[in-house]
């Protein structure tokens, strides 16, 4: 028993930090912009190619494999970087303020548009990028082994979420940001360019997409189709935060993992149905999700 | 706030209204300079594009170009399908059962073409087939796996060459019992939906029957596509199991295989892969050693090496330079069958599709992955040997080998004519022929 226990832990921490890893980005966007974005899965993926494609140049090099998974990581989020930036700017200043829902379409189309790219770039082939997980090795506790990899993916999430939190709470920029959240408009009147904070808050959040494909990389085959199904449970880990809340996103995930892993353990039945079922549970109970308060609307 | 909850869950798509009208084959020939048109449909886009949508439809381009060139071995000789060239057009299954459904229409009304050829997923031909029905269209069927199609309703226009995924199921068992004798308990991982599930109780019910004793310990079925497998692998490291079985295919098969080599999953249980042959080329030393691999037939290296299976692989390797994987021979083996039934029923001008599929009728014929006898449903399915064997990465060659193959004839593996695969696994497999 004590050994289960165990092992839902860890693989609870394990799944926790992919779901966090992959909805910091989108639910830092929403915060901010109000717009829910699925160009996010497109993110994700473009950042998993890039990492196969910094794989693919180091594999051959007498490079340490830490070396090449900081340039499998720095790949894909300058691929983030460019992509955010292109895209806030080309395409997305141009619908703020028109409706929720056609915000919502447009990035629903530029995420259709962009899985030709990745057709038109990579081709329809899958590609691997398992180097960095074999280099990191495993730890043995007892029965249960553990994958190095998997306990880099549990730091880089904590360190995302103590950098997030710093952020927020004690630089200049988190603090432009909370105003911005709390209210644009009132935001602008005190002098803050709003815009600036718009473009700059996309391209993090596009940044943090690509993050979340590039580590998850070497676990997975990186095939087409892959930023749908992200997509899919990071908009369960957000709603059950809060959408836009940062807290809320590290909870979720947390809930999420927790509750994925003893249902594979336990009741393996309940495993496709625990994500969803503990979404609707907590939206029953909090609508807006666990941290983020019921306001009034504004008229 | 509130207006959040106003976001769509579901996107527009475009309703494509087909023209009305018979299907081209079901009226007047066309005149006798015109090419027979076919429908290829595979994963052109998507997940299963790479590890079998794109192996099929290059299949289908370089056996097309070899029938129009007369250059395919007899008795698949005569230009095209019985002198007529072949013109093919090349379709994407990707996207939902419904928009494969439009697809096909098109195919068949708009485009008029001779026989539709293709299909990955069992959804994509479980949602074709009455349609194939209705408009009275020549479809042949060439990786989806599900024995529904056949067993719950005779058809008069479907045919499939490639076996059902019963015999991939049972050949599994059958091997896995030859080479652990003395196996106590195992488990399985599948995915959560059709294919996954009966692969699993085809596998399951064969165990029972094959070896009543052996216990069954975790049984898990992850959502397709998942990809994250750590919970999971964590299960089968706490389990006694020795052995585990497996039919994920595509990224999902090779997450798996990353994700539980890393924690030495395949040190301590023997991995039974029903789909491995078809990653072996892609994983490489990758795929651990010892892996019991199938290949929906004797497809690939569990291939016998006859004329005909080493024309058909030096053609591919010719044109992709990589060996041809089970997704393409039963794309070669399906366009062969058509290619025999048209030329029977060619005998008088070109036929129509009532013609050819009286011909196709339990033909028998010799392919790439060996004896094709057109036995179930009818005469509607076909039937053919497995094999099974075990993996190792050959180190000096540098390249993936299958040792140790076990051949099942198809009796062995598949049920009689007239009876559900379920129920004659489950009554014991009578009249088993295995030697």
């Amino acid at each position: 028993m004590l050994l289960t226990l165990s092992a839902i832990l860890t693989d609870g921490l394990v799944y926790a930090a992919y779901l966090f890893i992959v909805a910091i980005g989108l639910t830092l966007i929403f915060g901010v912009m109000k717009i829910l974005n699925v160009t996010h899965g497109s993110f994700y993926a473009f950042g998993a190619y890039g990492a196969a494609t910094a794989v693919g140049i180091y594999a051959n090099s007498d490079l340490p494999a830490a070396l090449g998974f900081l340039f499998m990581i720095a790949l894909a989020m300058a691929i983030g970087l460019v992509m955010g930036l292109v895209l806030e700017r080309g395409i997305l200043r141009l619908v703020y303020g028109r409706d929720e829902v056609v915000v919502v379409l447009v990035t629903y189309a530029v995420f259709l548009i962009l899985e030709d790219v990745i057709v038109l770039i990579w081709g329809p082939r899958s590609y691997a990028a398992y180097q960095p997980m074999v280099a990191a090795g495993n730890t043995e506790l007892g029965e249960l082994v553990l994958s190095n990899y998997d306990i880099v993916l549990v730091a880089i999430a904590a360190a995302l979420a103590g950098i997030a939190y710093w952020a927020l709470k004690f630089t200049r920029y988190g603090r432009l940001l909370t105003t911005v959240i709390f209210d644009r408009e009132t935001a602008a009147a005190f002098g803050i360019n709003v815009t600036l904070v718009y473009t700059v808050t996309f391209v993090i959040g596009a940044m943090l997409g690509a993050l979340g494909g590039a580590v998850m990389a070497p676990k997975m085959s990186i095939t087409l189709g892959i930023g749908v199904e992200v997509i899919v449970l990071a908009f369960a880990v957000v709603a059950i935060g809060g959408m836009g809340s940062i807290e809320g996103a590290l909870i979720g995930a947390l809930v999420v993992g927790i509750c994925r892993a003893a249902a594979v353990h336990l009741i393996p039945q309940l495993e496709l149905f625990v994500i969803y079922g503990v979404m609707a549970l907590v939206l029953v109970v909090r609508p807006y999700g666990l941290f983020v308060r019921a306001q009034p609307r504004k008229i | 706030m509130s207006n959040y909850v106003r976001i769509p869950l579901a996107l527009a798509a475009v309703a494509v209204m087909s023209a009305a009208g018979m299907p081209a084959h079901a009226q007047q020939p066309a005149a006798s300079a015109a090419p027979v048109k076919l429908g290829i449909v595979s994963f052109l886009t998507g997940p299963a594009a790479s590890p079998f949508g794109i192996p099929g439809r290059n299949g289908a381009e370089i056996v097309i170009e070899a029938f129009n060139a007369g250059k395919a071995p007899a008795p698949f000789n005569q230009v095209g399908l019985g002198g007529t060239k072949i013109e093919a057009k090349y379709v994407d299954e990707a996207g939902t059962v419904q928009n494969v459904v439009t697809e096909f229409r098109n195919l068949v009304q708009r485009d008029q073409v001779d026989a539709v050829v293709g299909y990955v997923s069992s959804g994509s031909c479980l949602a074709v087939t009455p349609v194939a029905e209705e408009l009275k269209a020549l479809t042949v069927f060439y990786d989806c796996g599900t024995p529904r199609i056949f067993e719950e309703k005779a058809r008069s226009y479907v045919f499939r060459v490639s076996p059902h995924a019963t015999m991939d199921s049972i050949g599994a068992a059958r091997y896995l019992l030859a080479k652990k004798k003395n196996l106590t308990s195992f488990s399985g991982i599948n995915q959560n939906y059709a294919w996954g599930q009966d692969s699993w109780r085809d596998f399951l019910g064969a165990m029972k029957v094959l070896a009543p004793k052996v216990e069954v310990d975790k049984v898990l079925f992850p959502k397709l596509f998942v990809g994250e497998y750590g919970a999971e692998v964590s299960t089968l490291l706490t389990s006694k199991s020795q052995a585990l079985h497996t039919s994920f295919y595509d990224g999902d098969l090779e997450a798996f295989v990353y994700q539980e080599q890393a924690r030495g999953l395949d040190k301590r249980m023997t991995i039974i892969m029903t789909t491995g042959e078809a990653a072996i080329w892609r994983l490489r030393d990758k795929m651990p050693e010892g892996t019991i691999i199938g290949g929906r037939g004797a497809n690939g290296p569990l291939a016998r090496d006859t004329e005909i299976k080493k024309w058909f692989e030096k053609i591919y390797m010719d044109r992709y330079n990589i060996p041809p994987t089970y997704p393409a021979y039963q794309m070669a083996q399906s366009l062969l069958g058509l290619k025999i039934a048209y030329e029977k029923a060619a005998k008088d001008g070109k036929p129509n599709a009532d013609a050819i599929a009286a011909a196709f009728k339990g033909i028998e014929f010799e392919g790439p992955a060996g004896h094709v006898k057109m036995a179930l449903g009818e005469g509607h399915q076909g039937i053919t040997e497995t094999a099974y064997g075990t993996y190792r990465f050959n180190k000096q060659k540098q390249a993936p080998e299958i040792v140790d193959i076990i051949r099942y004839p198809a009796e062995c593996v598949n049920p009689p004519a007239g009876v559900e695969a379920e129920k004659w696994i489950a009554d014991g497999m009578k009249g088993a022929k295995c030697n």
